[in-house]
């Protein structure tokens, strides 16, 4: 009965589509909708009920009104790249992939900013400003792949944030369509705008509040020089305190990565990066500038981590070593991966100074759920990445997998943490959202999402738990024994 | 100096169930801005003090009354500072009020504005409950971004009790470099040096002289002095100092200044007739005699917005807004502050 519906509801929404985007850019049949049935997260899957790719702002804008004379639920997808299960279709939603807006529509190298479409490729807008000696700075590990568009709704960050910034501090100015279709326009040319930051809320609101259309993003000078130093530790807790004593030396490295030792084997025995692979952890350390600068602090970041107690110390000799000491890194997850059936990629925020001992805990954990875990780690700006290595074809492990995650969640939240750094709370992660954020604070984030989009249509379930659910989770916040909003429905 | 959360809870819930209008205010080194609010004082100025530091984290965090010269204060302390250069306009400014005004100084196209910094907010809403969003960590996507939200709110949404910042190491060097130069030349040649990886922190045009500072490594800036030329400015900190907090005779007039904000590579525009460029040319103050809804047309035409930033002498401080987004704004305002007690008109002339 439930499907019958479904199937009408379709074919009603392909015929509407059809007067406002061409029919071959509206999908319907199993074997079309098969590949948007994931993204990133492919542990989750579900057929969408139809997907449409819209081809430019006026055709999102006429879908949009159809879809919200319909009353159907819109889920905005990308390059699919996502890690939490933010594009997961619906078998009742539509699926509307900006995958066809796809144009860099500008680059304003005087004011230092592009204009483009959302499903432009993150690194593409840094290889067309390049002829203008200019970069896009948030760098994504997925950015060969992962689309801007996708990029702000999940705020997405990457290994130079704690100098650069994430995506919502390389912004200038958005337009959004609406939940009804109407068009908004979010910044402008300036630095600012009159009003309140919209643009800070739009950015890393995961699909909730408006589809994002067009983004202008802001362009940096390349630096001359970019120079790598890796080094090696006996101990995490070494490596840990070097990084508070690079800081506190007064140096903001580009990036600052640590792996641990199985992750970096498992990277080394990839790519061959040069990794001691005998290391407790490595960190890799990036200082960029002019020639002058990088200089001076290359020879300050290396005499800092002897001081601090690394065992060996390395600085790239050339370009060559240097992509090479990033191609371990960066090959990181896909290395775990080979050793590995299946991995689970987690992505809390702690504050540095508890890197001892969440991954003390992250390995008691590991011997109770009986499951592997590596670590890599945003080392600079406390973004930790724990993989947990598990084979969904043994029964009950994907299962452990995903209590094992949401325990490591739960231990970043206990030490004045957050859930999720750059990867986005999505289907995932949304029942540590309970155990991070009281029941006042979820209602207000649905207040937000309410002034945007009454009827929640914008992809709904996901970013933001109903109280209801946390409830049955189980991890409500309760302060002091006493339930705020008593009379709230639970729903 | 203390926590008074409680008294401020109080005031709050009795304006809220007697719908009685408030007036936040902590140093009022920034009355100028906005419109006038009207209402009783809500007074955060007690509600002060740094609660937390950890130079090794970057992060600091302090209540809404803290000075902000006991912030940069610590932070100095510790060789760091607050990359968004906030001004304190020869006033009491408070950590608080320069998140709730997010105002950058003469660094922020390269510091970023009190909004690129914010980590987490501690805040009073409209019915008096204490709410906490975003936290102390540099990177945090768990809902929506309302920390940020509240920086240059004007104080419309809630009253800020607590913000946890993002602090950074001071640059080991820093030296201002003078030429002389028509203004065309200048905003020519501002633009050019942004495009560049120069490690800059600020660039100002002023009586036919473009300032540029430098700051970064010794080697650094030492060598760039050298590249550049001009002539260095002595005592150079007193001058960024004055322009900041609008202490320069540029500043002195009993005359509407604008601020308009656009992007960096406008040309000149028809009313700027007596203009500082800022911001490498994003942001522009200017004495015109222009019609104001001419200057407002004709920036909006540029994509940028013009505000009455002094005397505005009846003046509509604010540029319009497209009515979508207007209508956004009220949603918004309604949920934070359903009675509308903080801060009446500030931010919205008729709310």
């Amino acid at each position: 009965m439930v499907n019958e519906n479904l199937e009408k509801l379709r074919m009603l929404l392909a015929g509407q589509f059809s007067q406002v985007v061409d029919n071959e850019f509206i999908l319907t049949s199993e074997e079309e909708l098969r590949p948007y049935e994931c993204d990133g997260l492919s542990a989750y899957r579900h057929l969408p009920l139809i997907v449409v790719l819209p081809t430019d702002i006026a055709e999102v804008r006429a879908v949009m009104r159809i879809c919200h004379r319909n009353k159907v639920p819109v889920i905005a997808r990308g390059a699919g790249t996502g890690l939490s299960g933010g594009a997961l279709p619906r078998e009742d939603a539509v699926l509307l992939s900006l995958a066809r807006l796809n144009q860099i529509l500008e680059i304003d190298a005087a004011n230092l900013v592009a204009r483009v479409q959302p499903g432009v490729r993150n690194l593409a807008i840094s290889e067309a400003a390049k002829p203008f000696g200019l970069y896009y700075a948030p760098d994504p590990s997925s950015q060969i792949a992962c689309s801007i568009g996708g990029n702000v709704a999940e705020n997405a960050g990457g290994v130079h944030c704690l100098k650069y910034g994430l995506t919502v501090n390389n912004l200038q100015a958005l337009r959004v369509v609406t939940v009804d279709g109407e068009l908004l326009e979010i910044g402008g040319s300036g630095l600012d705008s009159p009003g309140l930051d919209l643009l800070a809320l739009m950015t890393g609101s995961e699909g909730m509040l408006g589809i994002v259309v067009e983004i202008t993003v802001k362009l940096l000078p390349i630096p001359q020089r970019a120079q790598v130093a890796m080094a090696a530790f006996d101990s995490v807790e070494t490596a840990g305190q070097a990084v508070a004593d690079i800081i506190a030396e007064g140096i903001l490295p580009a990036g600052l990565e640590m792996m641990d030792n199985p992750s970096l084997r498992a990277a080394e025995d990839f790519v061959h990066a040069g990794y001691p692979t005998d290391a407790a952890a490595i960190l890799l350390c990036e200082v960029d500038g002019d020639n002058e600068e990088v200089s001076e602090e290359i020879a300050r970041v290396r005499q800092r981590l002897l001081d601090s107690g690394a065992s060996e110390v390395r600085t790239a000799a050339d370009d060559a070593e240097r992509a090479r000491f990033w191609a371990g890194r960066k090959a990181a997850f896909p290395a775990v991966g080979r050793i590995s059936p299946d991995y689970y990629c987690m992505d809390g925020t702690i504050p540095r100074k508890h890197l001892p001992r969440v991954l003390r805990e992250i390995a008691a954990m590991s011997e109770k759920f009986q499951l592997r875990a590596a670590n890599v780690f945003h080392a600079g700006d406390g973004n930790l990445h724990p993989l947990i290595l598990y084979d969904g074809n043994k029964p009950g492990e994907l299962e452990r997998a995903e209590e094992f995650g949401g325990r490591i969640l739960e231990l970043c939240v206990e030490v004045g943490g957050t859930i999720t750094g750059e990867h986005g709370v999505g289907l995932e992660k949304i029942n540590q959202m309970c155990a991070q954020f009281p029941p006042e604070e979820l209602s207000f984030f649905h207040a937000v999402k309410a002034a945007f989009d009454p009827e929640t249509l914008l992809n709904p379930g996901k970013a933001i738990p109903t109280l209801n659910r946390c409830a049955e989770f189980g991890a409500m916040h309760v302060k002091a024994g006493d339930l705020r909003f008593p009379h709230l429905e639970r729903f | 100096m203390g926590d008074i959360t409680e008294k401020l809870q109080q005031q709050v819930r009795k304006a809220f169930l007697e719908r009685t209008p408030l007036r936040i205010q902590a140093g009022n080194s920034k009355h100028f801005l906005g419109n006038p609010a009207e209402g009783e004082l809500l007074d955060v100025r007690p509600h002060s003090g740094i609660i937390s530091h950890e130079p090794t984290e970057l992060v600091l965090t302090a209540r809404a009354g803290t000075p902000l010269s006991e912030v940069e204060e610590a932070l100095a302390q510790q060789g760091q500072l607050l990359s968004f250069e906030p001004p304190h306009f020869g006033g009491e400014a408070t950590i608080g009020g320069a998140i709730a005004a997010g105002l950058g100084g003469p660094r922020r196209p390269w510091g970023g504005a009190p909004r690129d910094l914010v980590l987490g907010v501690k805040l009073l809403n409209g019915e008096g409950q204490v709410l906490s969003f975003g936290g102390q960590v540099m990177k945090n996507v768990a809902g929506y971004d309302i920390s940020r939200l509240m920086a240059g709110s004007l104080g419309v949404l809630g009253v800020i009790l607590e913000v946890s910042l993002k602090v950074l190491p001071a640059p080991p060097k820093t030296r201002t470099l003078m030429l002389e130069r028509t203004h065309a030349d200048a905003a020519r040649e501002m633009r050019e040096l942004c495009r560049k990886p120069l490690p800059l922190s600020g660039l100002c045009y002023l009586d036919g002289r473009l300032y540029v500072r430098l700051a970064g490594s010794h080697a650094s800036v030492n060598a760039w002095k050298k590249r550049l030329g001009g002539e260095e400015v002595a005592e150079h900190n007193t001058f960024w100092q004055r322009l900041r907090d609008h202490q320069l005779d540029f500043f002195q007039r009993n005359q509407t200044l604008w601020r308009v904000s656009v992007g960096g590579n406008t040309p000149r525009m028809s009313f700027e007739e007596e203009s500082l460029l800022d911001w490498a040319g994003a942001q522009r103050w200017v004495y015109a005699s222009a019609k104001p809804q001419d200057i407002r047309d004709e920036v909006a035409a540029k994509g940028g917005h013009a505000q009455a930033f002094r005397n505005a002498n009846q003046v509509d401080v604010f540029q319009g807004m497209d009515p979508l987004l207007l209508g956004l704004h009220q949603r918004l305002k309604a949920h934070f502050d359903p009675h509308a007690i903080f801060n009446r008109q500030r931010l919205f002339p008729h709310d």
